[in-house]
Order: C-alpha cells, then structure tokens, then sequence
C-alpha cells in the first residue's frame, strides 16, 4: 500500500473504492427520474410527454415490471400535487398492457392496507383519491369504486370507536368526489345519493366540542373558521348543485379519451377497512383557515369561493408541494409560483393564505416555523412585483383582527413578522397602526406592537429600534436591556448585605475559589432566622440574594461571561438553591437583575435546569408566582414555560432511549451466547457477563421511573396553577359583577389550551389523574370547558 | 406503535426528488487547518452539529446571533470569532447545537438570509477547538479582509492590504 501524505492528498483515507455502478439500479434510476420529471417545464406538450413515456415503460415492462410498479406506488402515494399526471400515464400503460394494469391495481391495495395499518392516514388519502382518479381514465370500474366507498362509509355506523375513525373515512370519500363524483353519479347516482345522504346525516350527528380549541380566530367575521368536514360537505354540496362540473383539476386523460375508453377496466376487490385498534392514532381534526376572498384583489382574476371545490383543490396542491419540497426552499417557491391557472386565480394570494394556514395551524404547524418565514423572503425574490404587496395586505389584515386571534397565532405572528422585518432594514409604515398607541398597553394590538418591538430588537440593538418607530410609538418601545444592580449605587449602602456584596464584588475580580465565596456568605445574616428546617442548611434569601445580585452583575457583558459564571461557582449555586425555596429565590432574583433583558432570563434560566441549579418544577412555580404576575402575559414569559416543558420531555426520551439501547446490548449478548459453543456449560461466567449490564438496565429503569414521574408533577404543578389562578379571576369577577373576558383573562384561557394542545401527545397519558384529580365536575365551566374541548380532539 | 410517517414501507420507501436536501448537505470548503484525513474530516462534517456563520458585521454581537440561530432549535454554544491580536470581534462565529437537526435547519433555512442587514453565510464545522476562533489573517482578522478591495462599513472599511497603501 503506498504511504500518502494526508491533507494534501484529497483521497486520503477514502474508504470506498470506486466501482462502476451495477447495470440495474442505474435503469432504476433513470426510469424513477423519467417517471419522476413528466409533467415538469418541458419544450414539448405534457401528453407527448405523457404517450412517450407509456411507450418507454411499455418496452421495459418485460424486465423491470416489479421495478416500475414499485415507482408508480411511490408516486402516486408521495406526489398527490401531480394526480392526474399519473393516473393518465397508468390509463395509458393498462391500455397497452391489460394485465399490469391490473397488476398496478393490486399493488395500490397492498399499499393502501399498509398504510392504514401503520398510522400513515394522509398518505393513505392520496392512495384513495388516486383509485378514484382511475376510474376517469378507464383502468377501474366505477360500480367498484362506488363500492369501495360504500364500504368506507359504513365505518361510520361502527360503534365504540373513536370519531376520528369515522371522520377519517369520511374525508377520504368526499375528498375524491371532486375528481370522480361526475364520473361515480353518472354511472350509479342512486347508491351516490344514497352515500351522500348518509354522510349528511353522519356530519349532522357528530360532535364538535374540539372546534373552538383549532381555531385561529375567535369571531366569525368576515370569514368563518369551519370545521374541515363542514367547510368540504359544503363544498360537495355546491358541486353536486353544480351537477359535477369541475373545471379547475388539470386532467391531461382527456385529450387520450378515445384511446382510454378502448381500455378495459379492472374491478377494485372488495375492501374491508381494517379494524379499529389499540394501536391505530388517527389524524387529527382541523379547522380551515381563510384570510382572502374575491374583494381583496379586485384588479385581478376572481378568487374562488370559500365553499367552492375549486378552493379546495387549489389549497390542497399547495398544501401538497409544500410538503413535498420543504427542504429545498428555491424550489419550494418555483414550484409554488408554477402552480397551473396562474391567469386564472390570483394564485400570490392563495399561496400566502396557504402558507399563514400552516404557519397558524392549531396544534402545531407541520412545518418548522422558520422555514416559512424564508419560504415567503424566496417567493419575494422570485416576484418582486406583486408578492409584497399581498404580504403586505396580510399582515395589515392579520393586525386589524388581532383582537380576536388565538394567542399561540399571536406568538408565531410576532415571531414571523419580527424576523420578516429583519430581513427588510425594517422597513415598515408603523404610523398606519397609530390606532394602537390610544389603547390600554394589554390589549391586542398595543401589546403585539410591543412585542414585535422587543423582537426586532433582539435581532438587532436598542438604538436601533428607537430610529425605525415615530417619536409617538415611544410608549411601545422596549426598554433598554441593561441589568439592575441592587447594591451598585453608593446611596444603596444600608441596605442589607451591601457590604457582603463589595466583599464579593472584590473577592470574584481577584479569581476567588467556590470555598472563599462561601467564607465570604457565612456573615450574611438570615432574615428567616425562625425557619431553620431543622436539616443543618436553612434557606437564607438575603444569601442568595447577595450572591446571585453580584455575580451575575459582574457577568453583565455577555451571555458568555454569564454562563461561565454559573459554570464557575455551579457548586455555591448548587449549595444556595438546594431547597425548593432557595431555587425560587434564585429564579427570583435573577428576574430582579435582568428583566429589562428577558432574553437574557431566557438563557440563565435554560442553562441553570440544564446544570441543575433549578428544576422544572421550581421554573413553573416562579412563572406563576406573583413577583412574576406584571409580566405573565408577556410573551418571554410563555417561551421560557414551553421551553422548560420541551427540555423535560427530552429528558424523559433521552434516558428512555438508553435504556432500550441497553436492553438491545443484553438482547445481543444472549443471542451472542446462545448461538456460541454449545459445551459451554460455566453458567457462573455467563451471569457474571450479564451482570453489568443487567445492574445497567435496572438503575436505567429506575431513572426512568424517576423522569417520568418528574414530568408528570410538572404537568400537575402547572395545571394546578392556572386552575387556582384563573378561578380566583372568575370569582372576583362575580362577586364584583364585571365582564369575566378581560385581556387578561382571554389571555391567560388560551395560554392554558396552549399547554393542552402544544404537549397533547404527553398529556394524553395523564388522562385519567387529569379528570379525577383536576378537571372534576365542580370546576368552574369556563376552565372545565376546556379540558372537555382538550378530550374531544382524539375522541 | 407506529407513527405517521414510519419510513419502511416494503413497498414503497421514497423518491431520490424528495430526498434532496441540497442546503444541509457539505460545500467543497474545507479547512486546510484540520488535523487529521480528508475522510476523518469529512466524517465529523457529516455528524457535525457545529455551524461556521460568516459575513457578519465586526458590531453583531452574540445576543443577536443567540436570537437569529435559536430559531431552528436549542443553542449549546456561541463562539465569537476573535481578531487575533486585538481579540475583537471579527465577523464571524461557530454556533453548536445539542441536535444535529436543528443544526441542518438552519443551513437550510438561515443560511443566505440577512443579520444585521447582512447576508450570512453557514458551513458544517467539523468542531470548535481551542486556537479556532481566532481569524487567520496575517493582520489578525480573516483572511478575505486581508486582501478585500471594497469598502464594508461593518468589516473595518477597506481590506488591510488596500489600507496599507
């Protein structure tokens, strides 16, 4: 082997050898990327395209059927925006070839089956709608299409089974008809009617409790927000009114209509829908999400009715190519911009209604939110000319009916437009929203100014923000982040500990060690000498006090020098914040230092769970202490509480996971074992090999009985709080006769419906303490109202 | 139980289309400085969570870079570059996440936009050591301000070589 110098040479050390690639995942490749780019910009028309290609996979059937059968699944299943391309291309092959038609049709069922079975329902719709689409292009037989739905709606007639089932197959029949319904009524309109009348009378007699909890807004002006299953019953209403006639759908099998109706058509197999199970987890319900009708773009083409099915495609496509390009950005906004109908539909609307659909989507979006706010600055670059404009109007559409926005949508609003500013020298017409500065600071508007305010400034500096507003959004403006030093001021020196903190102050700058700062502290006197706990270490606030005042004062300059502070004398804090008191002195104190600089709070709070100087538990009991009751509905406050909950439930899965890795390693070694010599009869060594690990697994076990259990009080803790918070409000407010819905208290409703909705998947398995220990009956109805609506989600 | 999105479907698995990721996967730079293979290199790239930012302003501060990165997922730690002889911030940083995915979200979703007005630039770091975060410029700070003929009000003015004249 020769000897190769390393940087210089770029192949240094390479493992792989090259190799040429076998012939045949060459051929995959390329008949996955030709079936994968029809339908793209091309120089010819899509059904030349379309009839090359079926002439292309034609002539490959014989050796790579298996191979192209898998594809067209995988497309069919991943590429819905793409439907009818694809189905037109399997009309095409099963007219030239009858039996892989049917072949394809088998497949799709397997497919279909095994996605049910593993949970994956959204996939699964696109596999239905597919099916359906078929029957257009001659490959499946209408009566067994209308079969299968007949099938599908059954399942609503099934008893003890959760509404989401029944809703899900709901959804998969009305969301094909608007690409089969004239198809379907055409060849059996009497078993349709029948269907329709019976998904009529499912919709009616289903329950809606979880609604309020998804919606975006709170007012039904000027657009509702529905329900999903009301907003496409209507939708199905109105095409059917319409006798089937859709004109939106792009259906390239038209233009092979006399070749495709020579086809023969296969009939779908009978199709039980697999049962309900322990195991199955079913989508969710949503509410739709409007922002736009046809008056808000009065120059251009007319924007399709909310209960028109066109709406419903249109946002469905859009929907689609998003997830199907979220990693790539560019070409996320391409392929949004290049949606078909462009002169049609004023599609830069439908496109930043789709997109703040998803941004303010209840529970949580199904995107990270930081690749919206890109996804729009790319959509900007790509249509200079009149994007803007429509993001603007949104956003001015968004402030007015802040009102009655849903508070978690107020956040991902602040954050989105916070950080869209910042990309554009934050350039903004701040006078068009004076109306603001004459309200009370609590209420929306005012406060989302605020709040956006204090963002950009993060992003940026202080001075900064003071330019970019008129003199009168002063009010609004966030204060400038510099920490308060208790024992700075020379006029401060009678107050206790005043000198203790010099000390300190001198101590620290000249390198003192852990042990001399606690030599130091043993001269601070306790103001709670009667409350010795009796341990040997009582909680001596001024302690802390000191201490904590002066270090973090010397660390001011950066998050770096204040995290190394805490790093540095961890063991004092440790010492200091032993008891419960003591960490909610620090948390305390902390806030005293910093809050004009929530963001610094932010951190210290973060980094003091994650060296353990405070706990979960002692964060939620300081959000919802009174010192902190000024600031509770502020913004930062919310961020540190989901943050707190996020890192415990990490926790919970970080330990979790190593305990099955380590039940792997032992799985492994009696395997090992088993299949080695079978003489080795020295059971003593064996179980001397197991020990460690077993000794592992059990302390593991234990350490995850001790997290979730952690996770589950801090659950509690916070439930517990809001309930006795929000009921103290309740009974003042009718004892003294005034309006329960102040900004406050809707507020504070929906921070606690955002705990139920943003943890769900946690929460759900506190059920049953949540309902006898909690959320009994003799709560007040406006609190229990919403656990009920927290219970109808997954009901 | 299996979730949404459970990948191994037998029957289908995904597209090569959907797969990509272009703005997560590595550029051709690599740092000349490293110790140690190519391959070895490129290995830490690939299971990095460590992000080189660059282009800042010398007047962005760690704040601000908390603020921006922290919205693809929780920070472990901000290292400011640092002139080398001043030890003062000279435009650029390494940002560690605890996950590498929070750290591909930002590549594909911070990257090429603005802080401070300015359009950043992040790359996989195969890791902070000791010594990396002082720039390698013969004057002290990076390179490309050594040799720089424009004039950049956030990057000390002109380049040193042109200031030198």
């Amino acid at each position: 082997m020769s000897r190769r110098r390393h940087s210089d040479d770029s192949d240094a050390g390479q493992p792989h050898k090259r190799r040429r690639t076998s012939e045949p995942s060459e051929i995959e490749e390329r008949l996955e990327s030709l079936i994968c780019r029809v339908g793209e910009k091309s120089n010819s028309s899509l059904e030349s395209n379309l009839e090359g290609l079926a002439g292309v996979l034609e002539a490959d059937l014989p050796n790579y059927k298996s191979k192209i059968l898998r594809i067209l699944c995988t497309v069919a299943r991943l590429l819905p925006e793409k439907l009818t391309v694809y189905t037109t291309l399997v009309g095409l092959l099963n007219a030239r070839n009858y039996n892989f038609g049917g072949e394809f049709v088998e497949a799709m069922i397997r497919q279909l089956k095994e996605c049910l079975k593993v949970n994956m329902y959204n996939e699964a719709v696109h596999l239905v709608r597919f099916l359906s689409d078929l029957v257009n292009c001659h490959v499946i037989a209408a009566p067994s299409m209308v079969a299968m739905f007949e099938n599908f709606v059954s399942v609503t007639q099934e008893e003890d089974v959760p509404q989401v089932r029944c809703d899900w197959y709901m959804f998969a029949f009305l969301s094909s008809l608007p690409w089969v319904g004239k198809e379907l009524y055409e060849k059996k309109d009497a078993e349709m009617d029948r269907l329709l009348s019976q998904a009529e009378s499912y919709l009616k007699r289903r329950q809606k409790i979880h609604v309020p909890m998804l919606q975006v807004w709170t007012a039904d002006k000027p657009h509702p927000q529905e329900e999903y299953l009301d907003c496409l019953w209507c939708q199905i209403q109105k095409l059917k009114k319409d006798r089937w006639q859709e004109r939106h759908i792009l259906r390239p099998y038209l233009a092979f209509d006399s070749v495709l109706c020579e086809a023969l058509q296969h009939n779908l197999p009978p199709f039980t829908p697999p049962p309900h199970t322990e195991d199955s987890v079913y989508p969710m319900p949503r509410v739709i999400f409007r922002m736009f009708d046809y008056t808000d773009d009065p120059e251009g083409p007319v924007m399709p009715g909310s209960h028109s099915v066109e709406r419903f495609v249109i946002e469905e496509n859009l929907h689609c190519i998003i997830k199907s390009h979220w990693k790539e950005r560019k070409t996320c906004a391409a392929q949004l911009l290049s949606y078909p109908g462009n002169n049609k539909i004023p599609l830069n609307y439908h496109i930043v209604e789709v997109i703040f659909a998803e941004l303010f989507q209840l529970p949580s979006p199904p995107h990270i939110e930081v690749m919206y706010t890109t996804l729009l600055i790319e959509l900007c670059k790509l249509q200079p000319g009149s994007l803007p404009q429509v993001l603007a109007q949104a956003t001015e559409m968004l402030y007015m009916r802040l009102d009655t926005m849903n508070t978690t949508c107020v956040d991902r609003f602040i954050n989105w437009f916070s950080h869209h500013l910042s990309n554009f020298q934050f350039r903004w017409s701040w006078e068009d929203w004076s109306d603001c500065l004459t309200q009370d600071l609590e209420k929306p508007k005012p406060k989302f100014v605020r709040e956006v305010l204090e963002k950009c400034m993060r992003l940026s500096y202080h001075q900064r923000i003071i330019d970019i507003v008129p003199a009168s959004f002063s009010v609004l403006s966030p204060a400038n982040p510099v920490c308060i030093y208790k024992y700075g001021d020379e006029s401060n020196r009678s107050l206790p500990g005043y000198t203790v903190a010099l000390c300190l102050t001198i101590a620290i700058k000249n390198k003192a060690s852990n042990d001399e700062i606690f030599s130091i502290l043993k001269d601070v006197p306790n103001p709670n000498q009667d409350d010795d706990d009796g341990e040997g270490f009582t909680f001596n606030p001024l302690k802390i006090e000191v201490f904590v005042q002066t270090l973090l004062h010397l660390a001011a300059k950066s998050f770096s020098h204040s995290f190394s502070a805490l790093a540095k004398f961890h063991e004092v804090f440790k010492t200091l914040a032993e008891s419960d008191e003591g960490k909610l002195h620090v948390l305390r104190v902390v806030y005293e230092v910093w809050k004009n600089h929530p963001q610094m709070i932010a951190v210290l709070v973060d980094k003091m769970i994650r060296t353990q100087i405070v706990d979960c538990a002692a964060v939620a009991n300081w959000i919802f202490s009174s010192e902190l009751a000024h600031d509770f509905t502020r913004f930062y406050v919310w961020e540190i509480l989901h943050s707190t909950i996020r890192k415990m439930n990490k926790h919970v899965l970080k330990i979790h996971k190593e305990l099955e890795e380590t039940k792997a390693r032992l799985a492994r070694q009696h395997k090992r074992r088993d299949s080695d010599d079978d003489d080795d009869d020295d059971d003593r060594s064996t179980d001397r090999e197991d020990g460690p690990l077993e000794e592992q697994i059990e302390r593991l076990q234990e350490k995850v009985e001790s997290a979730q259990s952690e996770q589950k009080n801090l659950f509690l803790v916070i439930f517990q709080r809001f309930i006795m918070l929000l009921t103290e409000h309740l009974v003042r407010c009718e004892t003294g006769g005034i309006d329960v819905f102040t900004p406050w208290y809707k507020s504070c409703i929906e921070r606690l419906q955002q705990i139920f909705l943003q943890h769900h998947q946690i929460i759900q398995q506190y059920m049953v303490t949540l309902e006898n220990l909690l959320f009994t009956a003799e709560l007040d109805h406006h609190i229990l109202a919403v656990f009920q609506q927290f219970c109808a989600l997954q009901a | 139980r299996a979730g949404p999105g459970s990948a191994a479907m037998s029957s289908g698995g995904t597209l090569s289309i959907l797969r990509s990721d272009s703005y997560a996967e590595l550029s051709q730079y690599r740092d000349q400085h490293f110790r140690g293979t190519r391959y070895d290199q490129e290995r830490l790239l690939r299971k990095s969570c460590t992000l080189y930012v660059g282009n800042l302003s010398f007047y962005t501060t760690e704040e601000q870079i908390h603020e921006l990165f922290g919205k693809s997922g929780d920070i472990k730690k901000v290292i400011m570059g640092l002139d080398k002889i001043k030890k003062t911030a000279c435009g650029f940083c390494f940002v560690e996440y605890y996950a590498r995915g929070d750290a591909e979200n930002a590549m594909r979703y911070i990257n090429g936009t603005r802080l401070d007005d300015r359009i950043i630039r992040t790359d996989w770091d195969a890791g902070f050591k000791e010594g990396r975060q002082y720039g390698r410029g013969r004057s002290g700070g990076q390179v490309r301000d050594e040799y720089r003929q424009d004039y950049d009000a956030g990057r000390g003015g002109y380049g040193k070589t042109v200031q030198c004249q």
